[in-house]
């Protein structure tokens, strides 16, 4: 006990003593700490937002994208939406939705731009993240309201409300084979820059307004990541037997593949860096040794043993390491927390993970590591020093 | 009932392999015993072997040859771990150069040896290092950084450093070597109290026979043969010895020309 205490001591006496020395060595091995640390994070909050960015597009993981096989039955929209949500329901899938796209006019105004028209079910707010700016999404109450309620996107304001806010209900009067005047009740988030109008409707209020122009077409089934593949093969077979046959894919994991290839590259980066430290503090500890021997021989006087000599001389390396490690990590928690997220994504991310704990265990990890592979050459070293030559040196 | 001598060396030789192949022989047959709270000098010209001598004793070098009985003991048996023990429990050692730890204060380098104790002495050290160099009359200067200190001043500092762990025996090479003689006197006062007070022995090694004279034993290393020599008192004790004095005795001696 008083061995390993006395060898911590000892340590960090000689830390104290060469503090300019190591400090200038240290400071390589705390960026390099705080770039591995903070590149981990970061991938793995910039892994979140693209993550939920493909979520926007195509559902969260895991959701099975099911398409229109080229019916020939004479199945309405509404019998075939009938028969998936008896698909659904029987298969227990909490969430599904229907995507159809469709072709409306907006009465009285041409701007001379496309709208993009979408029906889809409330499910498709938690399928697709769909969070709203201003105003709120749908709820399966708006099903049965008399007139459709929209959710529309800033483009859209813009063009038909002369850009008032989703919060104040704008009207619009959509053209048909009955006219009718659809209040917009939410703005979801722009997709990218320079996007159109976008407008999403119902689909059960699509069909009751707009038969004509309505098919179901596309559905969306977010189901668990374990059972997908099981998923995948089951729904269109069952969906098959009720008349309706579709082709159902499973999203592509490329995503994925490129988040961790970026991975390794940043800490394959990071971990080049540390080797640069790592030989920095090496060239200054063995300096130090040398510079030391007399000082070693002394303490072997003491009755030091060569492994507690060994051991010291290792240690400093370790605590300065460890020491500049833990500056690293509080480093990287401070950049990674203070990352302005909202302006780097163009919006925030909704499941903001916390600093994460593996992150800060890699960084203090290589930086334990490295000290100890640094100090590993002048404890050699120093062991091998005559008692008698260190005192007279 | 035989008392058993602290330290006895038998025979001891040691011999170094010089680069050319030709061996050179430093010690040749040394015999040496000292008791408890004894006083011994070794005197001798440069290069006669009186530091691989106290090097032996202090168990920071080995025997070529011959035996070393610490307490009855044969070292030659004990494990280098062992040995480094015995050397921090039983020694304590006083340079020439006082070879203190740059950058640490005078409490930090009588400290130092205390890292490598046990049980209470390791987690009283600062006390015990801070009565060590009250013991020394340094108790005021304990924040002082040896580069600070006058030559006197810090071979105090390495003597309260070679008593602070009590050793059996304390070791003194050359102590009085980088002084003035006033000074080397007065260091020397103290080492002898000092040594007195804890009943330590003590070996010193000096060129400077009237610090020798102060020894209840005296030898005399010529040529790697160690023989006792006897050198009248009363002139060497005296405090105020002077260089002259010191001559006189060494040409009693046979070591001056």
């Amino acid at each position: 006990m008083t061995g390993i205490v006395g060898a911590i001591i000892e340590a960090w006496d000689e830390l104290r003593i060469h503090r300019v020395r190591v400090l200038l060595a240290l400071i390589g091995v705390a960026c390099a700490v705080t770039a591995i640390t903070g590149i981990t994070a970061a991938v793995t909050m910039f892994g979140q937002a693209m993550q939920e960015e493909t979520e926007r597009m195509s559902g969260r993981d895991t959701t099975l994208e099911a398409w229109s096989a080229g019916s020939s039955s004479e199945m309405s929209a509404v019998e075939v939406d009938a028969a998936v949500d008896s698909v659904a329901a029987r298969h227990q899938i909490s969430y599904h939705s229907v995507r159809a796209y469709l072709s409306l006019n907006i009465r009285g105004r041409d701007v001379g731009e496309y709208v993009e028209w979408s029906a889809v079910d409330a499910d498709h707010g938690a399928i697709t993240r769909q969070g709203v700016e201003d105003g709120r999404w749908f709820t399966e109450a708006d099903s049965e309201r008399l007139a459709p309620v929209l959710v529309v996107n800033q483009a859209f304001l813009d063009a038909y409300t002369e850009g008032a806010a989703a919060s104040t209900h704008p009207s619009v009067v959509i053209d048909g084979e009955t006219p009718v005047a659809a209040t917009v009740i939410g703005e979801v988030p722009v997709m990218w820059n320079g996007e159109g109008p976008r407008a999403i409707m119902l689909f059960d209020q699509a069909v009751r307004w707009f038969p004509d122009s309505v098919s179901a077409e596309g559905y969306q089934f977010w189901v668990p990541p374990e059972l997908a593949d099981q998923f995948a093969e089951v729904l269109p077979r069952d969906l098959a037997a009720t008349g309706v046959p579709f082709d159902v894919q499973k999203p592509p994991a490329e995503a994925f593949v490129i988040d961790r290839v970026l991975q390794y590259l940043v800490l394959g980066v990071g971990g080049f860096a540390l080797l640069l430290g790592g030989l920095g503090l090496l060239n200054i500890a063995l300096v130090t040794v040398r510079y030391r021997i007399r000082e070693i021989g002394i303490r072997r006087s003491f009755g030091a043993t060569s492994g507690r000599v060994f051991f010291g001389v290792l240690m400093e390396s370790v605590v300065a390491t460890t020491v500049a490690g833990v500056v690293g990590v509080v480093i990287a928690v401070a950049v990674i927390k203070n990352i302005p997220i909202d302006r780097i994504f163009g919006r925030p991310i909704d499941d903001l993970p916390g600093f994460p704990f593996d992150a800060a265990l890699v960084g203090m990890a290589c930086a334990v590591g490295i000290g100890a592979l640094a100090g590993l050459i002048p404890a050699i070293y120093a062991v091998r020093v005559k008692v008698i030559d260190a005192i007279r040196y | 009932m035989t008392v058993v001598p602290l330290v006895d060396l038998r025979a001891v030789t040691r011999h170094v392999e010089l680069p050319n192949g030709s061996t050179l022989e430093i010690l040749r047959g040394v015999d040496l015993t000292v008791g408890p709270g004894e006083h011994v000098a070794i005197v001798g010209r440069s290069g006669t072997g009186k530091s691989t001598l106290l090097n032996i004793l202090g168990l920071l070098d080995s025997p070529t040859s011959g035996e070393y009985l610490l307490e009855g003991e044969p070292v030659g048996r004990l494990r280098s771990r062992a040995l480094a023990r015995r050397r921090g429990d039983d020694f304590g050692f006083v340079f020439q150069q006082f070879n203190l730890l740059q950058g640490r204060t005078a409490l930090e380098n009588v400290a130092a040896p205390l890292l490598y104790a046990r049980g209470r002495q390791f987690w009283n050290r600062t006390r015990l290092a801070q009565q060590s160099l009250a013991r020394v009359g340094l108790g005021e200067r304990l924040d002082t950084r040896p580069e600070k200190l006058s030559g006197g001043e810090q071979q105090r500092v390495a003597i309260a450093r070679a008593l602070v762990r009590g050793p059996r025996v304390i070791l003194a090479d050359e102590p009085t070597g980088a002084l003035d003689v006033e000074t080397g006197q007065a260091i020397m006062t103290l080492l002898d109290d000092a040594a007195n007070e804890t009943g330590s022995a003590l070996v010193t090694i000096t060129h400077d026979l009237a610090i020798a004279a102060r020894a209840d034993r005296q030898f005399r290393l010529t040529d790697g043969v160690l023989v006792p020599i006897h050198l009248d008192a009363p002139v060497a004790v005296a405090e105020n010895a002077t260089v002259a004095q010191s001559a006189a005795v060494g040409q009693a001696a046979g070591l001056t020309a």
